[in-house]
């Protein structure tokens, strides 16, 4: 795979003397979805702040698509949009004037059948005469996007796209990332919604204290620390789990009439055919089972708890 | 030289003072107005010529360049402070363009304004007063090199300022004192020792005394001197910009 930015021992102490990041390395892949998934100040701004130029790195260097982001600020910028967490835009003026301001200001020449595509993409045709303060925060963190398109950048930066939008809207936003990833653009996007990485990411990434702790393909991530959990309905309920289920460490549920076994799908032995020999041994008998893969979520949490 | 974003920039900051042409205009245009009509028309009738002009005519440079001086610095100032308190300032950073271009921009931008505003103001006075300008060149160069050069100043005040007081200070507080004691109404020659002295460390008296030159061939200094102190005036806030984003002082984190 061709790198498309590369991080080298990034750092950031701010002047208050914090620590945002430690040692950053990672790298980007031409044409993935990443996503940078972290608890609040973990340092997801900051890392994108600086690739983006808004921030200067303690220490480190960055290279996109090979050339340093310092030295060669013209070239590598115009690569890039960026949607920043906040929603500050431009009040007074219209949706048309700012996208066309910020394709200007990237130094793209005027085109406005461009510009129109962006808008007609993101739903904002009918709106590009609206002055931007009249707009609902959705529409607003879609003006933003625009912008970030308006220079037909190649790596976008979305830092977390979807706050404050609702399930609705966060549907249209996953579709539009995709749109955006089959032509081309290579997104970074940061966010706390775990769904949100588990349903777009093709990567993976967990920061937290300022350290990127685990980098993995989703797939892989999610079968190497995925637990599974096997629920067996029973044919009838039991007041407490027998003594000789007791290493299994089952949960039973209220009412007694299932029984929940967790185990972890990477072990070379998960533990199931004994369990179930042994259930059998104790009388007990099941009409249904199921299998169940814990979420991101449920992985996430444990690496920010072990990393504490 | 990213021209396309420098034009970006400078008509983004047009398009904003037009939204509000009425108000940018009208205000100046009314308080200058006002002192034509008070120290002009009113006092002005009673006082002998300076230097061989009438009061009223003999005011008119100085009046120009207390509108030029504050609205150029606050101009700029607003015009960079703006963005940093909106936070659109990612924007300007993420950009493709260096900090000089950035500046050219929002200082080209103010500093048409004010030049604008300041030919607005001379028609407004020659309604009141007879208007000499015997050396239309450097009339303009002077207003150009001074409209230029506070709004680079007022460009480092929006960067130093931390909240809108901060926008107002100074201008308010220091420009206008200092172009009223720089000899606005008064030739500085007329001030008695130490005063004299004193003055000629307000480095306004050079800008309104070479104004003042181009329109009357008078002045109260040298007119080199009066453009060697604009320059070096100019030069330093240069540096100063050059320093700020060198260093990232209040922009970068
Ligand atoms: N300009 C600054 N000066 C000092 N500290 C800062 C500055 N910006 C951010 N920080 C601190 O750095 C840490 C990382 O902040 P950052 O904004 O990168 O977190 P984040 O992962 O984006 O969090 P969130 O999910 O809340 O957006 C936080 O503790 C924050 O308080
Ligand atoms: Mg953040």
């Amino acid at each position: 795979m061709n790198a498309i930015i590369s991080i080298k021992d990034v750092s950031k102490t701010y002047a208050s003397g914090h620590v945002a990041l430690k040692t950053v390395n990672l790298d980007i892949e031409e044409r993935e979805i990443f996503a940078l998934l972290g608890p609040n100040g973990a340092g997801k701004t900051t890392l994108i702040s600086i690739i983006c130029g808004i921030v200067n790195p303690t220490s480190g260097n960055i290279t996109v698509d090979g050339r340093d982001i310092a030295r060669d600020y013209r070239t590598v910028r115009a690569m890039i949009g960026l949607v920043p967490q906040e929603l500050s835009t431009d009040m007074f003026e219209t949706v048309w004037a700012t996208v066309s301001f910020s394709r200007g200001l990237f130094g793209k020449p005027s085109n406005p059948a461009y510009v129109e595509k962006v808008l007609r993409d993101l739903s904002l045709w009918d709106k590009r005469d609206s002055r931007i303060m009249t707009l609902s925060g959705g529409m607003k963190r879609r003006v933003l996007i625009a912008k970030a398109l308006a220079h037909e950048p190649r790596i976008l930066f979305l830092d977390e796209p979807t706050a404050g939008v609702d399930v609705e809207l966060r549907k249209d936003m996953w579709e539009i990332v995709r749109g955006l990833r089959n032509s081309g653009v290579t997104v970074i996007l940061t966010t706390h919604y775990i769904e949100e990485a588990e349903e777009m990411a093709d990567r993976v990434g967990v920061i937290t204290n300022g350290e990127l702790i685990l980098v993995q393909d989703k797939v892989e991530l999610m079968r190497k620390l995925g637990k599974k959990q096997l629920v067996l309905d029973l044919q009838k309920p039991i007041s407490a789990i027998p003594a000789a289920l007791a290493s299994y460490a089952l949960e039973l549920a209220p009412g007694g009439g299932a029984l929940t076994f967790t185990y972890d799908t990477q072990a070379d032995r998960t533990g199931i055919t004994a369990l179930l020999n042994d259930m059998r041994e104790a009388g007990i008998g099941f009409k249904d089972l199921a299998t169940h893969q814990s979420s991101l979520e449920d992985i996430f949490v444990d690496l920010v708890r072990q990393s504490q | 030289m990213n021209l396309t974003a420098v034009r970006a920039i400078y008509a983004f900051e047009m398009h904003r003072w037009g939204r509000t042409l009425l108000q940018s205009i009208v205000s100046p245009v009314l308080s200058t107005s006002l002192y034509f009509i008070v120290f002009g028309a009113a006092i002005g009738s009673r006082i002998s010529q300076i230097d061989g002009v009438p009061y009223g005519a003999f005011i008119v440079p100085g009046l120009v360049m207390l509108m030029l001086l504050t609205e150029s610095t606050s101009n700029a100032a607003f015009g960079i402070y703006f963005p940093r308190f909106t936070g659109t300032i990612y924007e300007l950073l993420s950009a493709p363009i260096s900090p000089f271009e950035i500046a050219l921009g929002y200082v080209g931008a103010a500093a048409t304004k004010s030049v604008i505003l300041g030919l607005i103001i001379l028609a407004t006075a020659s309604l009141f007063v007879p208007l000499r300008i015997a050396h239309p060149v450097w009339m303009i160069a002077f207003l150009l090199l001074t409209a230029v050069t506070f709004s680079l100043f007022g460009f480092i005040i929006g960067i130093w300022a931390d909240g809108f007081e901060k926008l107002q200070v100074v201008p308010m507080l220091i420009l206008t004192p200092l172009t009223f004691l720089g000899g606005t109404f008064y030739s500085i020659n007329m001030l008695p020792e130490p005063w004299h002295t004193v003055t000629l460390f307000n480095p306004i008296v050079y800008l309104i005394s070479g104004f003042r030159w181009s329109f009357y061939e008078i002045s109260d200094v040298n007119v080199g001197i009066s453009l060697a102190m604009t320059l070096s005036f100019l030069t330093l806030c240069l540096v100063v910009i050059w320093w700020i984003f060198r260093t990232g002082y209040r922009i970068k984190a």
